[in-house]
């Protein structure tokens, strides 16, 4: 029992910024250009002026 | 906000083809600072990394750049530029150079979007429910494997005190769809799921309060967490599809440059636009609103009002209707009417007629739970009557076993399967250049027998080509120098020979001077020479070939003064694979017929051209709905494909629509689809997926009901535990999704890759 008090809480924090994560992502704007960034990873970096 | 820039006066060889006027970029550009804007483009042709690279480097070399970057998914570019050091019809000239069509969109006209808006909300909903559903099954492991009582206790009590705001917070897009069709006394796919999800909640706290054996938590927020992914799903779609045709719309003319009464010259939103202002429309340019010509005259181009593709002479005094696109000079109009008021509203008021109509379909999921949710409630109703009985009034068996019996019928699959299917479908289509902007948009496309099709602009291009040319080389490369001073269609298709013609000879033109509706004239070392209507050519000739007048096509003849004259003969060339397109529907035993507003001479020629023996001409928007409305009360289902503005009114009436989105904006508002591909075969391809995902559909509610079938008699009897209820509800999903995906794999019916950029 002692332990189950110790883990549901930790259990239950973890899912929560697990949620906290996908919130963010979703105002950061991760999910705006999926093809985009599978593409970008393929191009030589442009050249700042 | 920024110091005012004295527009030029545009003439006709000032505009560079494509380039955007200065001025309207900037109204359309986000103001960031004093010095910086950032004007943001549409460019349906981007579609690699290659075209990415391209673009971001070639356009962050340009002086006075700070950044660009583009969007690969939405197909956009955001630039951010300092407004002193360069000008925005730099921006569009580079990337017209660059060979990128490309169309600006107006700020704050996409940002501050409902659409976007509750698709965060809906993405919101999705996370929590994600979280709740994932906490609460690790806990209801622990209890399927044996929890003793007082651990099984807790974790039912924890369960509960996540599982209750997560339904009330995630559940409110159900809760709200499921309250409002209830308050007009109709079922839907949400009042049986709300339900469901309700009941499991209340049954599993009472249980758990009681320190019972079972709680449903798990499964109610399951059957959430699929439901919404479903509904997102469904969202995007739509959403990706609006913006796509909102986008295509801001192409065309939103305001006009105003003379003031000081001659000077401001550019204007066509919505301040107010009756007795003077307007200038420069050659390539739409008018705004509905006017008259003040002063001298020129050619235009009415095919989107009126579906008649010959071009017109307008002059002093004569009427001009919004829509209407101005060809070879700059055109002063006094606006009578204000924007909202011109001939567009008429329109627009015709649809909204026709769509009262189409709004009492019922899509294929609310059809089904218009039968099926009565069924459930009596099912339960039934099991919980016969536990009584059998049970001797034992109360809370009886209740136990109703709502198992509603968690297990709860129509997971089939929210599911709908709108995977449709995502899918719209997915395939998108590949192709298409857009759906509504799932239903396949239902009543899969159901269509009759297709009705305009001809300008939607079987033919909508532009000249010449077909035959009589010319001796010299003539030709002449008539070509020629037509390159015009804007006129017929103009710009000689000067199109340019690129087939193996003619060196270059000729030195001089006094060009263009006559509005009559033609060209020049002064060739010399000589007068003129391109144009024959009867005027006809003048400076000496002895001319007999005059045969044909009016399915354009003759255009080319004379030097009094030597021998040169023949053009064009016709409005038929879209890309539209004979197949017409064959392939023919096969798939569709009727064919054409509504145009274009003369009989010319639609019969098409018509014939096709294969196609139903066709009507000179038909006007009234004519065009009356007709399509009494092929659908004879009970045909009709298909309208169409582009112009004299097409839209059809296009709300029919039961499913198409436009090209070369087409008027009200055409893509109207239409269910819209073909960004020059090809036709698209309406053949998106005909042939509608069927399919009819058929996916059908399918996947089978599954759904066969589930049922095997599942509802296990809850009857009282054997479903949360177990069973959790591990059967997402095995069907699985399989329904599963199913949908097949779809995917469609194999494209257009024969050639979309082209790639250079």
């Amino acid at each position: 029992m002692n332990q189950i008090i110790i883990l549901l809480p930790i259990a239950l924090l973890l899912g929560f910024l697990g949620l906290i994560a996908f919130v963010w992502s979703i105002h950061n704007g991760q999910y705006d250009d999926m093809k985009g960034a599978a593409e970008r990873i393929l191009l030589d970096d442009i050249d700042e002026k | 906000m920024f110091p005012k820039v004295p527009t030029l006066i545009t003439s006709a060889s000032k505009i560079s083809k494509g380039s955007l006027d200065d001025e309207r970029l900037r109204v359309a550009s986000r103001v960031i600072d004093n010095e910086t804007l950032q004007t943001d483009f549409y460019l349906p042709d981007m579609h690699c990394a290659g075209c990415v690279m391209r673009i971001e480097r070639e356009l962050g070399k340009l002086e006075g750049v700070l950044s660009a970057r583009a969007n690969l998914t939405l197909r956009r570019v955001a630039i951010v530029w300092k407004h002193f050091e360069t000008n925005a019809s730099t921006l569009s000239a580079e990337l017209d150079k660059l060979g990128f069509k490309h169309i600006p969109l107006q700020h704050g006209s996409l940002s501050v979007d409902d659409d976007s808006d509750s698709l965060q909300q809906l993405l919101l909903c999705l996370g929590v429910a994600g979280f709740g559903a994932a906490n609460i099954m690790l806990l209801s492991i622990s209890v399927w494997s044996g929890a003793d009582a007082e651990t099984r206790q807790l974790f039912h009590l924890v369960s509960g005190l996540v599982a209750i705001p997560t339904a009330i917070f995630s559940g409110r897009p159900f809760f709200l769809s499921a309250f409002n069709s209830l308050s007009y006394a109709r079922l839907n796919m949400d009042v049986p799921i709300s339900l469901a999800i309700v009941l499991a909640l209340a049954i599993s706290i009472w249980e758990s309060l009681n320190g019972g054996l079972h709680a449903y938590f798990d499964a109610a927020l399951m059957l959430l967490f699929f439901l919404l992914i479903g509904r997102t799903l469904d969202h995007m779609m739509r959403t990706r599809a609006r913006n796509a045709v909102k986008l295509l719309s801001s192409m065309a003319a939103k305001g006009a440059v105003r003379i003031r009464d000081n001659e000077d010259q401001e550019y204007v939103q066509a919505e301040q636009i107010i009756p007795g202002d003077r307007l200038q429309i420069s050659p390539g340019e739409r008018v705004p609103v509905d006017g008259v010509v003040l002063g001298e005259g020129s050619d235009i181009d009415r095919s989107l009002v009126t579906g008649e593709s010959v071009s017109v002479f307008v002059q002093n005094g004569e009427a001009i209707e919004a829509g209407t696109l101005n060809l070879t000079r700059p055109l002063i109009i006094e606006a009578l009417k204000t924007a909202h008021k011109s001939f567009l509203a008429e329109v627009l008021h015709m649809m909204e007629a026709a769509e009262s109509g189409k709004a009492k379909y019922m899509r294929i999921a609310d059809r089904a739970a218009a039968i099926y949710a009565p069924a459930v409630h009596i099912l339960a109703l039934c099991a919980f009557i016969g536990w009584i009985i059998v049970s001797n009034g034992n109360w809370h068996m009886s209740i136990y076993i109703a709502v198992s019996v509603l968690i297990i019928t709860c129509p997971c699959a089939l929210g599911l399967a709908v709108p995977i299917v449709h995502v899918v479908g719209a997915g395939r289509l998108f590949d192709e250049g298409i857009l759906i902007k509504d799932g239903s948009g396949f239902e009543r496309l899969s159901e269509i027998d009759t297709v009705v099709f305009d001809k300008t602009g939607t079987l033919t291009k909508g532009e000249f080509n010449v077909i035959e040319t009589h010319a001796t080389s010299v003539q030709l490369a002449q008539a070509i120098a020629l037509a390159q001073t015009s804007r006129h269609p017929a103009a710009r298709a000689v000067a199109n020979l340019h690129s087939h013609s193996s003619s060196h000879v270059t000729s030195k033109l001089s006094e060009v001077r263009e006559y509005p509706g009559l033609g060209i004239e020049a002064s060739c070392e010399g000589r007068r020479v003129r391109l144009g209507r024959p009867s005027w050519v006809k003048n400076i000739v000496g002895n001319s070939p007999e005059l045969a007048e044909n009016i399915s096509m354009t003759t255009l003849w080319f004379a030097e003064e009094a030597n021998s004259v040169a023949t053009f003969t064009m016709t409005d060339e038929l879209r890309v694979a539209a004979a197949e397109t017409i064959k392939k529907l023919q096969a798939s035993k569709l009727d064919i017929h054409i509504l145009s507003g274009d003369n009989q001479e010319v639609v019969h020629q098409v018509a014939n051209q096709l294969g196609i023996t139903t066709f009507f001409a000179e038909q006007r928007p009234a004519d065009k709905i009356a007709y399509i409305q009494n092929l659908q009360a004879r009970g045909c289902r009709v298909l309208m494909i169409g582009d112009g503005l004299n097409d839209a009114p059809a296009l709300s009436a029919a039961h499913a629509s198409m436009a090209p989105s070369s087409g008027s904006d009200v055409g893509r508002q109207a239409a269910d689809f819209v073909l960004t591909n020059v090809r036709l075969s698209g309406v053949a391809f998106a005909h042939d997926i509608a069927k399919r995902t009819g058929r996916l559909v059908k399918q996947n509610i089978i599954i759904a009901i066969l589930y049922n079938c095997i599942a509802v008699p296990l809850a009857c009897l009282g054997l479903v535990t949360p177990l069973v209820a959790a591990v059967s509800m997402s095995g069907s999903s699985v399989l329904v999704v599963a199913n949908s995906m097949r779809l995917h794999f469609t194999r494209s019916t257009l024969s050639t890759k979309k082209e790639v950029n250079p």
